[in-house]
């Protein structure tokens, strides 16, 4: 059972619920639960989307697109039917986030998307989990027929002749599926391949429909922000970013584990206050702050705010909150050679700059680590990178050239000290080099 | 459709196929939960089920086999009957991933996708499992155990030896 952690710097919004229980459908009840769903009944789909443009809230997958904009762009008249779709295929490296609200307060999930659905007029969500949270997929089932039982769901909710149902889906492990038009295919049955865009979701998505396509933590703001008015909600967090966010921060720090904190707060503070600083009184040698697709930050560029606007001009991305955190003792050609192996692993093999990109990265960095390289190599990875930038089907490329470039930009000398049959000066073990099958 | 036909799956689970297709609103969108759903009876994706599930979709086999190699979760060969697996990714790599990984190499005396003589284990080194914060973690079968340690692996696998293991299902 994943831990959890507290910190008083914390702002507990969407992780209120946590640990109190409220998979018991009475007990969220109890605890202001299904309120805020039908406050929305009552108030209609213009209000709704109003509050969610006040309250700032940007995606928490990772691209942080405002989340009632995105609401208010499908078409209010469709021939199909409309659909909404939550994310919670997690597979980002470094974010666990969603895991936590699957576990502690799946009906938040149901809600959030209750309300998606009553905003845009949809009558149909689907919960999409990732394969391996079959545990969290049983949890969110049992929601699901719970909130049945109480005639939440389905037909005529809460007696307002309204009908929303919700289907939940596995996938089987796949981390492309976490790209909206991929998890909509995968959704209809098929491999987890891209689709083009324009259209976007909101206009031609799920089975042709309009869909909104939110990921989980989204999703399960939607109520609490119903409930505390969105200025409110915007407040709590730092300019054009609202709220609070779910930061897991992983690797080399005391206090791992997943804290939610005001948008905007400072990265050095959440390692060395929030989460105890580093492991063993060693030394900070680099940030990967929001999951393995950000660039990293060097020890001397932490001094920023955890929010989207601030973590670009930083050079990097706020992406999924998953905050990686690495020591003296790391080599980071190594570091950025599991990255790339990830991605290649990952890779769908649809488009060539990322099927043939990600594989001539892996065996590029795999080389130089294990000592065979010659100097321009460390040119030609970045090269190849900054060619994968931009010219990728989706955002799969790019997760794995902007690391990439970030690695040999920020730590060229460690790559320089692997060369002329040097082999890795930490001493890592080489046979780790083989590739995953 | 299929209840009163030949099926090679358990009554159990030839019913919640029966349903499962009628909750979307193409019969299709069941495929990869169907498969996985399958695999965790059967062990693995045999060209038997492969037949069955493209039946009940009413697709062909082909299109099953063309979803069937896109997911990593799905296999066409046995593993163990405790499948374990190893996060190595980043966060876990940080935490000692790889020093969980070879130890159980070493208690298991197997490598990567491979199954212990007996049938009893499979190891396979993983991607991120979602478990970041709790590093290094694993997986036996769906059950998460994280913070590890060598000592809590052996635990662990000495319990699923003995009967004891957490099951999900």
């Amino acid at each position: 059972m994943p831990r959890l952690v507290s910190h008083p710097d914390e702002v507990k919004i969407v992780s209120r619920r946590f640990g109190q229980g409220a998979t018991d459908i009475d007990k969220y009840i109890e605890l202001d639960g299904y309120k805020a769903a039908q406050t929305a009944i009552e108030k209609g789909p213009e209000w709704i989307i109003q509050v969610m443009k006040a309250s700032g809230l940007r995606g928490r997958g990772g691209a942080g697109f405002p989340t009632g904009l995105k609401w208010s762009f499908v078409p209010k008249q469709s021939e199909r039917p409309k659909y909404v779709l939550v994310n919670g295929d997690e597979s980002e490296p470094g974010t666990c986030k969603d895991h936590l609200i699957f576990l502690y307060d799946p009906h938040a999930v149901i809600e959030g998307a209750m309300i998606a659905g009553l905003a845009i007029g949809s009558k149909q969500g689907f919960i999409y989990l990732r394969g391996e949270y079959r545990y969290l997929l049983k949890i969110m089932e049992k929601a699901v027929s719970d909130a049945y039982a109480k005639g939440f769901l389905g037909k005529n909710i809460f007696g307002s002749g309204i009908d929303f149902d919700v289907v939940t889906q596995t996938g089987a492990g796949a981390y492309e599926v976490g790209e909206e038009s991929a998890l909509m295919e995968s959704l209809e049955g098929k491999r987890g391949v891209p689709r083009i865009k324009p259209p976007f979701p909101a206009v031609v998505g799920l089975y042709g429909g309009p869909t909104v396509i939110n990921n989980a933590e989204t999703i399960a703001s939607v109520p609490h922000i119903l409930m505390m008015g969105g200025e409110a909600y915007a407040k709590v967090g730092s300019e054009r970013n609202g709220g609070t966010r779910l930061f897991g921060i992983s690797g080399h720090v005391e206090k791992p584990g997943v804290y939610e904190l005001p948008m905007g707060y400072n990265l050095k503070k959440a390692i060395y206050e929030v989460a105890g600083g580093i492991r063993g009184g060693k030394n900070l040698k680099a940030v990967v702050p929001g999951g393995s697709s950000t660039t990293v930050l060097t020890a001397d560029e932490i001094e920023v705010g955890l929010d989207f606007d601030q973590m670009g001009k930083a050079g990097t991305m706020l992406g999924s909150g998953g905050i990686v955190v690495l020591d003296e003792t790391v080599c980071m050609v190594e570091f950025a050679l599991r990255t790339i192996q990830f991605y290649q692993h990952e890779s769908c093999g649809w488009c060539i700059p990322c099927r043939e990109g990600t594989d001539w990265l892996k065996k590029s960095i795999g080389r130089l680590h294990a000592g065979g390289a010659v100097d321009k190599d460390i040119d030609n990875i970045r090269y190849l990178a900054e060619n994968m930038l931009g010219r990728t089907f989706c955002p799969l490329g790019d997760a794995a050239a902007m690391p990439t470039i970030g690695f040999v930009k920020k730590f060229r000398k460690e790559f320089e000290d692997h060369l002329n049959g040097k082999g890795c000066p930490y001493g890592h073990a080489q046979e780790r080099e083989a590739a995953l099958v | 459709m299929a209840t009163e036909k030949k099926t090679i799956f358990s009554p159990e689970l030839a019913a919640r196929f029966d349903k499962l297709v009628t909750l979307y609103p193409v019969r299709r969108s069941a495929l990869v939960p169907m498969l996985l759903y399958a695999q965790d009876e059967v062990g693995y994706i045999s060209a038997a089920v492969v037949a069955e599930i493209a039946e009940r979709i009413g697709i062909r086999e082909n299109d099953v086999h063309s979803v069937l190699s896109y997911y990593s979760m799905l296999r066409t060969k046995p593993a163990g009957k405790y499948n374990v697996q190893v996060c190595t990714n980043i966060s876990c790599m940080l935490r000692d991933g790889y020093g969980i990984l070879d130890h159980c190499k070493k208690r298991l005396a197997i490598g990567h996708k491979e199954v212990t003589p007996d049938g009893l284990f499979s190891l396979e080194e993983v991607e991120c499992i979602g478990a970041c914060c709790w590093a290094p973690a694993m997986q036996v079968n769906y059950d998460f155990y994280d913070e590890l340690t060598p000592e809590k692996v052996d635990q662990v696998l000495d319990d699923y030896k003995a009967g004891r293991g957490k099951e999900t299902e």
